[in-house]
C-alpha cells in the first residue's frame, strides 16, 4: 500500500534543519545501541554490582512510562467523562503513549542482560507473582497492545477510500477497503472496553512502578523511601500526563505554524494544580508521619535534590497555573507544563538513581557516553516517528485542515 | 592455636537438645478468590487474565524445620583466606596456588564478592592493632529473600532446605534481584555480552547433596565455620555467648536481621562496626508483598476500577444525550 499523500502548498515538509539535527542524534544512538548488543553491557555502560540500574532504567523506562501517561488521562477526561472540547487532544496523546511505550519496551530490552530470554515473562510457568516487576511487565505488555488497538481506527481512517496498491496488486484495492471498513465498524463497537482497560492497566503499572523501589529499603534515601511510593507515582503520573499533552500541543503548534489551542489547553491545565495540591498534602503527611522531614534541613545533597524537585516541579507550576491570566497565555502554559515534566523526570531520577546508595559504598556511577547516546537516540527516534505519523495520519485535526 | 580455640569454646551444656523451631513464616495473606472466580468476575477484560498469576503467586512457602545454614565465629577466624581458595576451586572460578592466598596485602583494601569471587575476607582493624577482626562475606541465604521475591521469572528461589538458588535458564538479566538484596552481595557478569549470569554463593549444592560440607566450611583450618541445621546453629551460637560472655557481644547476626538468614555470625564487637547493615526484623520483601497483594487481592481493586470507569462512561454519555 503506497502512502498516497495529499499534495498541498501548505503541507509542512518532514525534513527541516531541526529534524536533521534530531536525525543525527538518532543515528549516533543507534550506533551505540549496536555496540551494546555486540559488545555487552560491561563494555558500553558504567553499571556495577553496586549500581545494577542506571540511566536506561531511570530515564528510558521510569520516565518513559510516566511521560506517556497523557494517553490514559486524556482518554479518561475526553471519552469516559465525555467532554467534547477535549476530543482534539485525544489522538496526539494516544500517539505519544503508543510510541512512548514502544520505546519503554525497547529500553527494557536494551538493559536486559539476557534480552533474548525476554519472552520468559510471557510463560505462565515462569511467573513469580510476588514480584512487583512481574506486575509492571505484564501490565506494560498488555497496555502496549491496547494502545495499538486504540490506534487502529486512525489507520483505518487514513486508508478507507484511499487504498491504492501498486499495479500487480491493484485488484486487491476493493477487498482491502472493505476489510478496513469492517475493522473500523467492529472497533467502534468495542473501543470503550479498550479505553477503560487502558485506564485500569495504566493505574496499575504507574503505581507499581513506585512499589518497585520499596524493596530497596535503606538503599533509597528516607526522603523518598516510603510505602506510599505507589500513590505518589500514580498522582504524579496523572499530573504529568496532562502536562505532556499541553507541552506537545504547544510544541506542535510552533513546529507546524498553527494557532495554539489556548482555550482547550487552559481548561485541561486546570486539572494539574488540583493534582499537585493533593500530591503536596499527601507528601507532607507522609514526611511528618515517618519523621523523614528531619532530613530536609541537613544540608545534604539529597535534601537539596528534594527541595529542587519539589520547589521546581510542584510548587512553582502550582503557583503559575493558579493564576488565571498566566494559565491563558501559551508562555505561561508552556512554562508550567515544562516544570511539571522536569519535576517528574527529576523525581524518577532521584528514586531510581540519585537518591539510591548501595549498601557497600565501593562503587560510584556516572553514565558512560554510550549510555547517554542510546537514551538521546531513543528520544530522537520518538520525535522523528511522532513527526512522521502526525504528517501522514489523521492525528492533529488542525494540521489536517491545513493540509487539506 | 586450633586446640586453644576449641577448648575455650567447648561448653558443658553443648550436648543439650536445641529447642525445636518452627519454619519461619513468610506471612503473606492467601487470596480469597480462586482463579476461576476471578475469570468469572472479569469476563470481558481478557487481557487482565494474564495478571492472574499475581493471585497464584501469593502462596506461602514452607521451609523445612531441619533446613541448613552456616555459623561464622568471627572471633576464631584468622583471615587465612583458605575459604576463598576453596570456593574458587569448587565453583570453577579463576584461582591461584594456595600459597598465593597468604599474601596479606590483599587485606589492605576493602573487597566485596564479585562475579569471580563469591566469598571474600575483609580485615577490620580495632583499637588494638594486633587484634583485627576478619569478616567473611558471601550471600547470606535469607530466610525470606528479597532477591527471590523481586525476581519476576522465579530465577532466584529459596529452597525449603535453606539455600537460595539461582537458575540461569530462567533469568532474563534485569538485575532487580541486585537492587533488592539488602547486603549488596549478588554480582553480575557485565563483561559477558550474551549469557551473563548473576553470581553468588549457592551453598555448594553438589557437595551437600553428597553429604559433604560446603567447600569453605570443609577448608577452614580453625573451624571458624560450622555447617548444620539452622536451629541447632542458633542454639550453639547462644550457648557460646552464654559460656563466654566476655568473648562475644550478645548478638547473633542473622537470627532476625531482614527476617533471618541461613548464615549466622558471632563477633566480639558490635556488628555495625564490622560493616554489617542494620536491618529490621522483617524481610524487605515482606512490605512490598503486603502492598502488592493488598492492592491486587483477589483482583478486586482493578475489577472495581473497571466497573467504576464503565459506569462513569455510561452516565456521562447518557447525560449528554437526553436533553
Amino acid at each position: 500500500m503506497t502512502l498516497q499523500l495529499s499534495i498541498s502548498q501548505n503541507r509542512p515538509r518532514f525534513f527541516t534543519r531541526g529534524v536533521w539535527v534530531v536525525s543525527a542524534i538518532a543515528m549516533v544512538g543507534m550506533l551505540a545501541l549496536a555496540a551494546r548488543f555486540v559488545l555487552g553491557l560491561g563494555a558500553v555502560t558504567n553499571l556495577s554490582n553496586g549500581y545494577p540500574w542506571g540511566l536506561w532504567i531511570a530515564i528510558d523506562v521510569a520516565c518513559g512510562v510516566a511521560l506517556a501517561a497523557g494517553g490514559f488521562t486524556t482518554a479518561f477526561v475526553a471519552h469516559l467523562t465525555n467532554r467534547e472540547e477535549f476530543h482534539p487532544l485525544v489522538r496526539p496523546a494516544l500517539l505519544t503513549a503508543m510510541i512512548g511505550y514502544t520505546f519503554v519496551a525497547l529500553g527494557v530490552m536494551t538493559d536486559l542482560g539476557r534480552f533474548w530470554a525476554m519472552w520468559h515473562v510471557m510463560l505462565p510457568q515462569m511467573w513469580q507473582g510476588n514480584s512487583v516487576l512481574f506486575e509492571v511487565a505484564i501490565c506494560v505488555m498488555t497496555y502496549v497492545t491496547v494502545l495499538y488497538i486504540e490506534f487502529l481506527p486512525i489507520v483505518c481512517e487514513r486508508f478507507i477510500g484511499r487504498a491504492h496498491l501498486p499495479e500487480p496488486l491493484a485488484f486487491l484495492n476493493r477487498p482491502v477497503d472493505r476489510l478496513l471498513r469492517l475493522l473500523d465498524a467492529g472497533l467502534a463497537r468495542v473501543m470503550t472496553i479498550f479505553i477503560i482497560l487502558g485506564v485500569v492497566l495504566s493505574c496499575m503499572h504507574q503505581s507499581s512502578l513506585g512499589t518497585l523501589m520499596v524493596i530497596a529499603g535503606a538503599k533509597l534515601h528516607p526522603l523518598w523511601q516510603t510505602p506510599m511510593l505507589p500513590m505518589f507515582f500514580l498522582l504524579s503520573a496523572f499530573a504529568v500526563g496532562f502536562a505532556m499533552v499541553i507541552f506537545e500541543s504547544l510544541l506542535a503548534s510552533r513546529s507546524f505554524r498553527l494557532e495554539p489551542e489556548k482555550a482547550i489547553l487552559a481548561k485541561l491545565a486546570r486539572f494539574i494544580p488540583v493534582l499537585l495540591g493533593i500530591y503536596t498534602i499527601a507528601k507532607v503527611i507522609d514526611l511528618l508521619n515517618r519523621g523523614a522531614y528531619v532530613y530536609l534541613f541537613d544540608g545534604s545533597v539529597a535534601s537539596l535534590l528534594f527541595v529542587i524537585e519539589f520547589g521546581m516541579g510542584v510548587a512553582l507550576p502550582f503557583a503559575i497555573l493558579m493564576n488565571d491570566r498566566w494559565r491563558h497565555t501559551p508562555r505561561g502554559l508552556l512554562t508550567a507544563a515544562s516544570l511539571v515534566i522536569l519535576g517528574v523526570v527529576m523525581n524518577r531520577l532521584d528514586v531510581f538513581l540519585l537518591a539510591y546508595t548501595p549498601t557497600i559504598q565501593s562503587d560510584s556511577y556516572f553514565p558512560a557516553f554510550t549510555e547517554f547516546a542510546v537514551t538521546a537516540g531513543f528520544i530522537a527516534m520518538i520525535v522523528l516517528i511522532y513527526r512522521f505519523i502526525v504528517l501522514n495520519f489523521p492525528v492533529i485535526e488542525r494540521l489536517e485542515e491545513v493540509q487539506a | 592455636m586450633l586446640a586453644r580455640q576449641v577448648t575455650k569454646l567447648s561448653c558443658d551444656s553443648a550436648r543439650r537438645e536445641p529447642a525445636p523451631r518452627t519454619a519461619a513464616s513468610s506471612d503473606q495473606s492467601g487470596c480469597a478468590l480462586s482463579r476461576r472466580d476471578f475469570v468469572k468476575i472479569s469476563g470481558v477484560c481478557a487481557a487482565s487474565l494474564a495478571t492472574a498469576g499475581v493471585v497464584k503467586g501469593s502462596e506461602k512457602q514452607a521451609l523445612d524445620p531441619d533446613r541448613k545454614g552456616v555459623l561464622v565465629d568471627l572471633t576464631v577466624c584468622i583471615g587465612c583466606r583458605r575459604c576463598e581458595w576453596a570456593c574458587n576451586d569448587e565453583n570453577g572460578l579463576p584461582n591461584g596456588e594456595l600459597h598465593e592466598f597468604d599474601d596479606r596485602s590483599v587485606l589492605e583494601s576493602k573487597r566485596r564478592p564479585t562475579s569471580t569471587q563469591l566469598t571474600v575476607i575483609n580485615r577490620v582493624l580495632s583499637d588494638d592493632p594486633a587484634k583485627p577482626t576478619f569478616v567473611k562475606s558471601q550471600c547470606m541465604h535469607c530466610e525470606h529473600p528479597a532477591c527471590a521475591s523481586a525476581c519476576l521469572v522465579g530465577a532466584m528461589r529459596k529452597t525449603p532446605s535453606g539455600p537460595v538458588i539461582y537458575d540461569a535458564s530462567r533469568c532474563i538479566g534485569c538485575r532487580y534481584c541486585m537492587v533488592a538484596c539488602p547486603y549488596q552481595f549478588a554480582a553480575y557478569e557485565y563483561e559477558n555480552a550474551l549469557t551473563p549470569q548473576v553470581k553468588k554463593c549457592q551453598l555448594c549444592p553438589s557437595r551437600t547433596s553428597r553429604g559433604e560440607l560446603p567447600a569453605c566450611v570443609a577448608m577452614c583450618p580453625v573451624e571458624a565455620l560450622t555447617y548444620g541445621r539452622r536451629d541447632e546453629l542458633l542454639a550453639l551460637a547462644h550457648e557460646r555467648i552464654q559460656c563466654n560472655p566476655d568473648r562475644y557481644v550478645d548478638h547473633v547476626y542473622g537470627e532476625h536481621e531482614g527476617g533471618g538468614t541461613s548464615w549466622l555470625y558471632l563477633a566480639d564487637r558490635p556488628f555495625a562496626e564490622l560493616g554489617f547493615p542494620a536491618l529490621g526484623p522483617s524481610s524487605p520483601a515482606q512490605l512490598t508483598e503486603t502492598i502488592q497483594h493488598g492492592i491486587f487481592k483477589g483482583f478486586a481493586a482493578p475489577v472495581m476500577l473497571f466497573g467504576l470507569l464503565g459506569a462513569i462512561g455510561k452516565l456521562s454519555h447518557s447525560a449528554k444525550v437526553t436533553p
